[in-house]
C-alpha cells in the first residue's frame, strides 16, 4: 500500500475540513435532486462517512465536493429504493427534475451552483431570525447541529428542535427552493446579508467555538462568488474582512475591550485591510452605495489611518451623512454624532445625541459619558457610565465601562 | 399544489370609524375585484366572513356529558374575521395572494398551509 504516504495528513481532522467547506455544495445538490431536505442531509453525512474509511488508503479523490455528491446522490437512491417514503419521493423526483436538465449530472462541476437557492431558502423571511441563522449555519456551513449549538450557547437538544421545527416549515408550508426574480432580489436579500452580519457580530460578543466570526467570513465569500452582480454583498464582504481586521486589537491581555482610538495599530491585520480596501473601491466605483457598502467605506478611511489623531474625520463625516440617508436608523444618527464631536467638539455631538431615542442601548449611555467627561461636566459622566454598564451585554464591555465610569474623574483634567 | 388558508384577523375595541356607505361599496367593489382574479386563477378554494365572536357557542364533553357553553373557545382580543382557503404552487404564490388580500381588507392575514389531502 504505497498509497499511505501519498496523503499522510489525511486523516479525520483534514477529512473533517474538507467537509465543511465542501458540505454544503453537495447538501444544495442534493435537496435540489430529491426535493427534501434530511434526505439530502443523511445521505451527505453517509457519503462523508465512507470518505473517512476510504481517503486515507486510496488518496484525495481529484475533486472531493463531486466525490461527495456523486457517492450522496448514489447513497440516497439506494436508501429511497428500500424505503417506502422514499419510492414516493423517487417518484415526484422525475416531476421535480427541470425537463431542460442536462443529463450528465455526474459532472457536478458543470451545473449551476445550488448553494443559491439554498442560502435563499435558509433566508426565507418567512422565517424567524434564529431558524434563518441556525439553517445557514448547519446546511451552508456544513457545521454540525452540536457546533452550531456551542456557537450561540445553546443546548444541543434545543438547537436541534429549532432546525427540526424550521425543516418543518419548510416542508409543510412549501417554502420554495429557488433564487428570486430580479424585482424581489433586493428585498430578499436583505435577510441574507443581515443573518451573515450577525453572525459576525456574534463571534465578536461571544467567544465560542468554532468561530463564528471566521465562518460569516467564509460565508460572506461565498455569496459574493455567488452574486458577483451585487455590491451590497461586495460591500459586506469588505465590511466584515475591515472590521476582522482590527480584531487582534480589540481585546486586551486581560481580555477587556480596547476601543478604536487606542488600539495598538502595529496588530491590525494589513491582508485583511488590503483585500477590504480593494473591495470596496471596486464597488463603491459602480455607484450604487448601500448601507454595508458606505460601512466598509467607514472602516477602509479608519484602516488608512497610522493614529486615531491622523483620522480624515470630515471623510468619515461625509460617509456618516450618506449612510444616515440610506439607513435613517438612531443607531447610525449616534455613531454619526460621535463623529460630528470629532470634526465640530464634544457640544454639539452632545446635542444631536441628546435628540436620539435610545434609552435601552449602552452605548448611547457610553457615548454620553465619553461626551460629557469631554465637557468636564464630570456627575452627570459618572451617571451615564453607570447606567451604559448596568445595560452592557458582555463582562468584558461592562468591565470598561466601569473603569471608564471610575476613570471619569481624574482623565477630566488633561 | 398545496392548499392554505389565508385567515384575517380583527382585534376587538380597535374599531376603526364606521364605514360611511360610500366606503362600504368601495370596500367591496375592491373585495370583489380581488376574489374574481383569485377564482380566474384558479387559486380559490373557498371563502367566508364570520359573526362578531360572540356569537359563538362553544360544545365540549366533560365528564360524559356534552357541555355547551356561551362564548368564543379562546377569549382573546384578536379573533378570527373571515378567511380565504386558496390553493398556490408554493408560499412564495400564497404570499402573493395574502400581501393582495391584506391591502383590500386592511387587516394582517395570517398563511397557514394545510396537510397534504393526498396523504389521505
Amino acid at each position: 500500500m504505497g498509497h499511505a504516504d501519498r496523503a499522510p495528513q489525511l486523516d479525520e481532522a483534514a477529512i473533517g475540513r474538507i467537509f465543511r467547506e465542501e458540505s454544503g455544495r453537495s447538501v444544495a445538490a442534493l435537496i435540489r435532486a430529491f426535493g427534501d431536505i434530511d434526505a439530502a442531509e443523511d445521505a451527505v453525512q453517509e457519503a462523508f462517512a465512507i470518505a473517512v474509511r476510504k481517503w486515507p488508503d486510496a488518496g484525495l479523490p481529484p475533486n472531493p465536493g463531486g466525490w461527495i455528491t456523486t457517492t450522496a446522490r448514489k447513497r440516497a437512491i439506494d436508501r429511497l429504493r428500500r424505503e417506502s417514503r422514499g419510492r414516493e419521493l423517487l417518484g415526484e423526483v422525475a416531476l421535480l427534475s427541470p425537463r431542460d436538465e442536462d443529463p450528465e449530472t455526474e459532472e457536478e462541476g458543470l451545473v449551476q451552483d445550488d448553494r443559491l437557492r439554498l442560502i435563499f431558502t435558509c433566508c426565507h423571511p418567512a422565517l424567524s431570525t434564529e431558524a434563518q441563522v441556525a439553517l445557514t449555519l448547519r446546511l451552508l456551513g456544513g457545521l454540525t447541529t452540536g457546533e452550531v449549538a456551542r456557537s450561540f450557547l445553546v443546548a444541543e437538544p434545543a438547537m436541534a428542535q429549532r432546525l427540526v421545527r424550521a425543516k418543518r416549515k419548510i416542508k409543510a408550508a412549501r417554502i420554495p427552493y429557488r433564487v428570486p426574480e430580479d424585482d424581489e432580489l433586493p428585498a430578499r436579500l436583505r435577510p441574507v446579508l443581515a443573518v451573515v452580519y450577525l453572525l459576525y457580530n456574534a463571534g465578536l460578543t461571544a467567544r465560542t467555538d468554532p468561530d463564528l466570526c471566521t465562518e460569516a467570513i467564509r460565508l460572506a465569500r461565498i455569496l459574493a462568488t455567488l452574486m458577483p452582480d451585487e455590491p451590497e454583498v461586495a460591500g459586506l464582504l469588505a465590511l466584515l474582512l475591515l472590521t476582522e481586521s482590527r480584531r487582534p486589537a480589540r481585546t486586551g491581555p486581560d481580555g477587556a475591550l480596547v476601543l478604536l482610538g487606542e488600539q495598538d495599530r502595529t496588530r491590525w491585520d494589513r491582508a485583511s485591510i488590503d483585500e477590504g480596501r480593494a473591495i470596496v473601491r471596486r464597488c463603491l466605483r459602480r455607484g450604487r452605495p448601500g448601507a454595508y457598502q458606505l460601512q466598509a467605506a467607514i472602516n477602509a478611511v479608519h484602516a488608512d489611518a497610522a493614529s486615531i489623531e491622523e483620522t480624515d474625520w470630515p471623510r468619515i463625516a461625509a460617509l456618516y451623512d450618506r449612510l444616515l440617508a440610506v439607513a435613517p436608523t438612531p443607531v447610525v444618527a449616534l455613531n454619526r454624532a460621535i463623529v460630528v464631536g470629532e470634526v465640530h467638539g464634544p457640544a454639539a455631538a452632545l446635542a444631536l445625541v441628546d435628540e436620539l431615542d435610545l434609552d435601552g442601548y449602552h452605548p448611547f449611555h457610553a457615548t454620553r459619558a465619553d461626551l460629557l467627561r469631554r465637557l468636564g461636566r464630570d456627575r452627570e459622566a459618572a451617571a451615564a457610565y453607570e447606567r451604559a454598564a448596568a445595560l452592557a451585554p458582555t463582562d468584558a464591555e461592562r468591565e470598561f465601562l466601569l473603569r471608564g465610569g471610575r476613570a471619569a474623574r481624574p482623565l477630566s483634567t488633561r | 399544489m398545496t392548499q392554505y388558508l389565508l385567515s384575517a384577523h380583527t382585534v376587538e375595541g380597535q374599531v376603526r370609524d364606521p364605514m360611511t356607505a360610500e366606503e362600504m361599496g368601495r370596500f367591496m367593489e375592491r373585495v370583489g375585484a380581488l376574489e374574481d382574479e383569485m377564482r380566474s386563477a384558479g387559486a380559490l378554494q373557498f371563502s367566508g366572513r364570520l359573526h362578531e365572536p360572540d356569537t359563538a357557542t362553544v360544545v365540549r364533553v366533560s365528564g360524559g356529558d356534552v357541555l355547551t357553553t356561551d362564548g368564543p373557545f379562546v377569549e382573546s382580543k384578536e379573533h378570527l374575521g373571515g378567511f380565504y382557503i386558496i390553493e398556490a404552487a408554493d408560499l412564495d404564490a400564497a404570499l402573493g395572494w395574502a400581501a393582495k388580500v391584506t391591502a383590500a381588507v386592511n387587516a394582517p392575514i395570517e398563511v397557514r398551509p394545510f396537510q397534504d389531502a393526498r396523504a389521505a
